[in-house]
């Protein structure tokens, strides 16, 4: 690894612990650094560490989607949710809140939605045994506009209270209502991103194409399913704790690539540092803008990635 | 001379399609082979059946001596290199990563790349002349410049075989000689057995030692250029009128088109 790649992981480990700093000193409540760690404030100091543990998790996950999906599928407009994942795990939280499930279910029938819709987009696209990369984006479109019009379709004709919060879900937020589950997708999510790593050579192979991969000795098929897989897995685990957090996973690749290069060995790991800190801003932008009422994460992340990403996508095409 | 690789028999293709119909075929180390033949023939088919990117439906293939059935993806690999004809890159992975990604058959999992694999991938872009290109963007280069990378990669995975699939179809004159000259020089000082795919039925009788004429799946012809390139055979195969003379500085036989002149079916 040469100097200037160092040089730059170590700035960006930098920038992350300072934000991480920021995100806890950050709040509706405005605490000085003495008073946070005062006994009496025990309890917000944790549920700010919490949530930049959430913000971590969910960041790293989504932008290691997004990278697997791009690199397979040689399309740089892949993001995790292709797979159907967001309105599937919407759907299924929408149903079991019309059956009258309590909130506490959500987030299960939201990770059942998720993997049953990423297995129904597999079914349509595969032919033969293969996955086929044009295939497999059409399908995941397709699912996803089907399942989005059920959704308000649902959410229209539906009279109780309680799906006028969903909206507020589908947007995503980073609010933990249960600490075993926080643990839970941690470890799903870790596990998920270090196989992924684990796959960074065949990454780098496929992304020149699969017909190069192959003649460098990849089982192509196989690894298209393992990772096609472990991105449902950490997609599905996420929305289901924060519901549809939009862009990072599309956006934080891009980026990544930018300051890094596209070699999977070090943009991963990159891309988990930045996408962290991306989300830990969002985060307190949307905890402190209009404190004390919060706005959706994901609403940010929006607001603040697209503009970022039509400023890439006009740089790179310079 | 070693056997390096013989088909026995094969036949094969795409699953509702089979192309290459029952045909055996012997590659020796040292060979330049050639394989020619009208569109849809099963050229590039044959090249993939024998590097198992696509499977037999019959027949036997064997590397070394060994049975390709019998052999990892990973193992072949190691012994077979292949170019394909374009290689469209949109990701910008720099020219030393992409040779580097050559030792990817020689390495496992997550292991880094050692001295051993640096100075390979060196040797390999110092054959091709890239050396120079180390550091630039491979989606900046030039086509002939690019298809220099990709043989540079092909030859850091080392292998005892490579095969090219029309890897000139995209180069002007000036780059298609200087790709040939540099397998030519490959195959003749660095040991490698090639076999390629070519339309420029010039181009194969340049360069090619042996080649394969191949019609509708099948061999039709096959031998040096000078037994392989005669008006009949062409003309029998192309269905079109042709004069075939020697080139007067290699004497090797050279295909003139005459335009206009097209030979119907019934002849």
């Amino acid at each position: 690894m040469n100097k200037i790649f160092k040089r730059k992981i170590i700035l960006l480990g930098a920038i992350l612990i300072l934000v991480i700093i920021f995100g806890v000193l950050k709040g509706s409540v405005n605490l000085s650094f003495s008073e946070l760690f005062a006994s009496e404030n025990r309890q917000i100091l944790h549920l700010r560490l919490v949530r930049v543990i959430l913000a971590i998790i969910a960041g790293s996950g989504l932008s290691v989607c997004g990278i697997a999906l791009q690199a397979i599928l040689r399309n740089p407009l892949a993001e995790p949710y292709l797979l159907g994942t967001s309105s599937g795990a919407g759907l299924a939280a929408v149903i079991a809140l019309t059956l009258g499930l309590a909130v506490t279910y959500i987030p299960f029938a939201a990770f059942i939605g998720a993997i049953l819709s990423t297995l129904l987009v597999y079914y349509i696209s595969r032919e033969r045994g293969k996955i086929g990369v044009q295939s497999l984006i059409l399908s995941g479109i397709i699912v996803s506009i089907a399942f989005s019009a059920i959704i308000l379709f649902l959410l229209s004709t539906s009279e109780r209270e309680a799906l006028h919060g969903i909206s507020w879900w589908l947007w995503g937020n980073l609010e933990v209502f249960d600490f075993k589950l926080l643990s839970i997708v941690g470890v799903i999510v870790a596990f998920g991103i270090f196989t992924v790593y684990m796959f960074s050579q065949d990454l780098n192979a496929i992304s020149i194409g699969e017909e190069e991969a192959v003649h460098l000795g990849i089982n192509v098929e196989l690894m298209k399913k393992i990772l096609l897989f472990l991105v449902s897995l950490i997609t599905a685990a996420i929305i289901s704790v924060c519901g549809v957090i939009g862009f990072v996973g599309l956006v934080i690749p891009h980026m990544s690539r930018l300051i890094i290069g596209p070699n999977h060995k070090l943009l991963i790991p990159v891309s988990c540092v930045l996408s962290s800190a991306f989300m830990i801003l969002c985060d307190s932008l949307a905890r402190t803008i209009f404190a004390p009422s919060e706005i959706p994460i994901g609403v940010i992340t929006a607001i603040v990635g697209a503009p970022i990403f039509i400023i890439l996508l006009k740089k790179s095409e310079e | 001379m070693e056997m390096l690789l013989k088909a026995d028999s094969i036949c094969g293709g795409y699953i509702n399609k089979p192309v290459i119909n029952n045909v055996s075929l012997e590659i020796k180390q040292g060979d330049f082979l050639g394989i020619i033949g009208p569109n849809g023939g099963g050229k590039s088919t044959l090249l993939r059946l024998m590097s198992r990117a696509l499977p037999l439906t019959e027949g036997r293939i064997f590397l070394s001596g060994k049975d390709l059935k019998n052999i990892s993806t990973k193992e072949i690999a190691k012994k077979i290199a292949f170019i394909p004809q374009l290689t469209l890159i949109n990701f910008s992975f720099t020219v030393w990563e992409i040779v580097l990604m050559g030792r990817i058959p020689h390495l496992s999992r997550l292991q880094p790349e050692g001295k051993k694999d640096f100075s390979i991938a060196e040797r390999a872009l110092n054959l091709t002349d890239t050396l120079h290109l180390r550091n630039r963007k491979i989606d900046e280069l030039s086509a002939g410049e690019r298809q220099r990378v990709v043989i540079a990669k092909a030859l850091t995975q080392e292998p005892l075989l490579l095969f090219l699939d029309e890897p000139t179809s995209h180069l002007d004159i000036a780059h298609q000689i200087q790709t040939l000259d540099l397998l030519t020089d490959l195959n003749k000082n660095s040991n490698l057995s090639i076999a390629i795919v070519l339309h420029d039925l010039n181009l194969a009788s340049e360069y090619c030692k042996k080649i394969i004429l191949l019609d509708d799946g099948k061999i039709f012809k096959e031998g040096t250029p000078d037994c392989v390139l005669t008006y009949q055979n062409i003309e029998n195969l192309y269905k079109t009128v042709v004069v075939v003379k020697n080139n007067p500085v290699t004497s090797k036989p050279h295909v003139l088109l005459i335009p206009g002149e097209r030979k119907c079916k019934q002849e």
